[in-house]
C-alpha cells in the first residue's frame, strides 16, 4: 500500500512530467502531447516509487530497465529522467533542435538514462525480452518495464514477442499497455479494434491485469501482483485517457500530434498548476 | 554521450596471409559444419556468444552447437523480426548474438528490425544470412536473395562479407566475434569451391589478389570468384592477362584496390551471384565513377527474379558461368581499345 503522502508525492511528479512535457513541445511548436500526457502516471510510478535506479549512474548493472516502444512519447519520459535528475531540466527545451539530445523518439546513444533506442512500433517488445533474456542468462534479477501503445499492438512483431517471452518464461518482464483508445487516425475500436488486449495477453500465457492508468495504488497494486507470478512475463492494461491532464487535449480524438503555441502553454501550464496538490 | 563505433581502428594491423589453392575442386567439406565447428570453438571460449536461430538450426547444420552448447543457443521460432530485436536487445546486454536464418527472410523481412534496433541503436549483432543468390537451387525464387546485399548496403556502418570457402569462413567469422558492430555474413550452407588453402588470414575490407594481370581486372565475390579463376585461365588461353580480386568485404569497399587496378589495367568486370543493382558490380561502378572512370561491364542478375533449379542450370540461366565473365570481358578489354583510339584521335 502506498501512503497518503507517497500518493501526494506521485501525483504531483506526475504533473511536473506533465508540465515539463508540454514546455518542452511548446519550445518547438509541435509533437505529440496526446501520448505523452496518457503515460505520465506510470512513469512517476516507476521512477518515483518502483524501480531500482541512480540517476548519477546511468549504466548501472544492478539497475531496472525501461524501455518505452511507443517511442513518440520520449518527451515525457525525456521529462521524467531531467525531474529525475539525470540531467538538467533546461535541457528538455532543446526538444528537437538542432544536434539535440532528445529527439522525438528515443535514442540511448544520446540521452542519459534512456535505455534503448525505439521509434518503429513494435520494436521495443522485442529488445525488452532480449535485455530480460540477457538479464536472465547473467543470473541477474533486475526487471525489464516495457511500454506499448493500445495501437501499437496492432502491430504483428508484439504478438511475435508476447509468444517469444512466454515460452522463454520471462518472468522478469512487466509491460504496460497504454490504453487509451485512440490512434493517430482515430479510436482503435473503428481502425483495428483491439478486442480484450487482457485476454488476448492470457492466451499468449502471459499473466494479465487491467487497472486505471492514472490510480497509483492500483498500478502499485498490479505491480506487486505481477512480481509474485514465476515463470511467466506480465501484461499491465493501463486505461487511461489520451491527452490527461489538460482538458482541452483530453476532449479531442485527434490529439496524437498538436501544435502547442506558448499562449496555449500558458493555459497548460495554469490547468497543470491548479492539480498540483 | 554521443556514441561512436570505431570498427575500422579494430581492423589496422591485421595480417593477409593468403595462401592460393592451385585447383578450385568442389570442398570436401560444407560449409555449414565449418560454421558450426568455428562458432562451438569461439563459443566455449568466450560465453557471451549467442547463436539464435528462427526455425532452421537443423537447415544449416548447428544442432551439434545446440546440443553441446545449449546455454547460448536461443531458437526463436519462426520469428525471424522479433529474433533480430531480441539479439538486438542481447546485444545491448553484452552479449554477441550470431542470429542465422535464410538470407531473404534476414534481410527483406527483417530490414527494419535490423536497422533500427541493430544499426541505429548500435548494436553489436551478426546477421547470418544462408543461401546467398543462385545457391538456394531447389528452393526457387522465392528464396533466391538476389537483394540482400542491395538492402543492407543502405544501412550506415553495416559491414558486408561475402566469404568464399571454407577456409576463408573459418577466419572471418573468428574476426567478425571479436570486431564490434553489425556484420551481414552471406554464407553458402552447402558446398563451395576451394579458392584458398588452410593457414591463410584475410583483412576485411581488404581485396585478395587471387591472379595478376595487366589487360583487364575481374572483381568477384562468394559464387563467382571460383567462376573468375576459370574466365581467367580461358582469357590466358587467348592471351589475355586477366587480374582476378576477390572482394569478399562488400561494405565498406576496398576502394584502393579498385583504383590501383583500374590504372593498371584500364578495364574492370564485376562478377556477383546477386542482383546487378546495388550490388558488388554497383559499389565498384560508384568508386571507379567517382575516381577513375574507366569501362566497367557487370556479371549478376540483370534485375530479374529467381527460379527453382539445380546450380549448374541457374548458373547458365543467369549467365554466371566462367565463359560468361571470359566473354564480359572481352567486351571490356575492346571498349578499352575504343577509348584509346578517341584519346589518340584527340592528341
Amino acid at each position: 500500500m502506498l501512503t497518503t503522502n507517497e500518493i501526494r508525492n506521485l501525483s504531483n511528479f506526475a504533473t511536473n512530467i506533465r508540465m515539463e512535457t508540454m514546455k518542452s513541445i511548446a519550445s518547438v511548436g509541435t509533437g505529440h502531447t496526446g501520448g505523452s500526457l496518457s503515460i505520465a502516471d506510470i512513469l512517476s510510478l516507476l521512477y518515483g516509487k518502483v524501480m531500482k535506479v541512480d540517476p548519477n549512474n546511468p549504466f548501472w548493472e544492478e539497475r531496472d530497465w525501461l524501455i518505452l516502444s511507443k517511442g513518440h512519447s520520449g518527451p515525457a519520459l525525456y521529462a521524467a529522467l531531467g525531474l529525475k535528475g539525470y540531467f538538467p531540466t533546461e535541457e528538455l527545451l532543446t526538444l528537437n533542435k538542432p544536434g539535440t539530445n532528445y529527439p522525438s523518439h528515443p535514442d540511448w546513444t544520446k540521452t542519459k538514462g534512456v535505455d534503448m533506442s525505439t521509434g518503429s512500433l513494435g520494436q521495443g517488445a522485442s529488445t525488452a525480452l532480449g535485455i530480460a533474456l540477457g538479464h536472465k542468462m547473467n543470473k541477474k534479477d533486475n526487471y525489464i518495464y516495457l511500454i506499448l501503445g493500445d495501437g501499437e499492438i496492432q502491430e504483428g512483431q508484439v504478438w511475435e514477442a508476447a509468444l517469444f517471452a512466454n515460452q522463454f518464461e520471462l518472468d522478469n518482464v512487466i509491460a504496460f499497455v497504454d490504453w487509451n483508445k485512440l490512434q493517430l487516425d482515430g479510436y482503435t475500436k473503428k481502425i483495428n479494434n483491439l478486442g480484450n488486449i487482457e485476454k488476448k495477453f492470457e492466451a499468449f500465457g502471459w499473466h494479465s491485469q487491467t487497472v486505471n492508468g492514472h490510480d497509483f495504488q492500483e498500478m502499485e497494486n498490479a505491480i506487486v501482483a505481477a512480481k509474485k507470478e514465476k515463470g511467466k512475463p506480465s501484461l499491465i492494461v493501463l486505461s487511461t485517457i489520451k491527452g490527461k491532464g489538460y482538458s482541452k487535449l483530453e476532449n479531442t480524438i485527434s490529439n496524437h500530434s498538436t501544435a502547442v503555441s506558448q499562449e496555449i502553454l500558458k493555459e497548460i501550464v495554469s490547468e497543470l498548476e491548479s492539480q498540483l496538490l | 554521450m554521443n556514441l561512436r563505433v570505431n570498427y575500422y581502428k579494430d581492423r589496422e594491423g591485421e595480417i593477409m596471409n593468403i595462401i592460393i589453392s592451385k585447383s578450385n575442386e568442389i570442398e570436401k567439406t560444407p560449409m555449414r559444419d565449418v560454421y558450426c565447428q568455428t562458432m562451438i570453438d569461439l563459443a566455449k571460449q568466450n560465453r557471451d556468444i549467442v547463436v539464435m536461430d528462427a526455425d532452421l538450426m537443423a537447415a544449416v547444420g548447428m544442432s551439434k552447437f545446440q546440443k553441446e552448447l545449449p546455454d547460448q543457443t536461443v531458437n526463436c521460432g519462426i520469428q525471424e523480426a522479433n529474433m533480430y530485436g531480441v539479439a538486438s536487445g542481447l546485444s545491448r546486454m553484452g552479449k554477441i548474438p550470431f542470429a542465422h536464418t535464410f538470407a531473404v527472410f534476414a534481410t527483406r523481412r527483417s530490414c527494419d528490425q535490423i536497422f533500427l534496433s541493430g544499426a541505429f541503436s548500435k548494436m553489436n549483432v551478426k546477421i547470418i544470412g544462408s543461401d546467398p543468390g543462385i545457391t538456394a537451387t531447389i528452393n526457387g525464387g522465392s528464396h533466391m536473395p538476389f537483394e540482400d546485399i542491395g538492402i543492407m548496403r543502405c544501412i550506415p556502418e553495416m559491414t558486408i562479407i561475402e566469404p568464399t570457402d571454407g577456409v576463408m569462413l573459418k577466419d572471418i567469422i573468428q574476426k567478425v566475434a571479436k570486431e564490434y558492430g553489425m556484420h551481414y555474413i552471406r554464407l553458402v550452407r552447402k558446398v563451395s569451391k576451394t579458392v584458398y588453402e588452410e593457414g591463410s588470414s584475410f583483412e576485411i575490407g581488404k581485396a585478395v589478389q587471387i591472379r595478376d594481370g595487366k589487360d583487364i581486372t575481374i572483381i568477384s565475390s562468394g559464387y563467382c570468384v571460383a567462376e573468375s579463376i576459370k574466365a581467367a585461365k580461358i582469357l590466358e588461353g587467348r592471351g589475355i592477362a586477366a587480374r582476378v580480386l576477390n572482394m569478399f568485404t562488400i561494405k565498406p569497399i576496398d576502394k584502393d584496390a579498385i583504383i590501383k587496378a583500374a590504372d593498371e589495367t584500364g578495364a574492370i568486370v564485376t562478377a556477383e551471384n546477386h542482383n546487378i543493382i546495388n550490388g558488388l558490380g554497383s559499389a565498384v561502378a560508384e568508386v571507379l565513377g567517382e575516381n577513375f572512370p574507366i569501362p566497367i561491364e557487370r556479371i549478376g542478375i540483370k534485375d530479374k527474379f529467381g527460379e527453382a533449379g539445380p546450380l549448374d542450370y541457374l548458373a547458365k540461366r543467369f549467365e554466371l558461368t566462367d565463359h560468361d565473365i571470359a566473354e564480359k570481358c572481352l567486351k571490356a578489354i575492346n571498349r578499352k581499345k575504343i577509348v584509346k583510339e578517341i584519346e589518340r584521335g584527340i592528341a
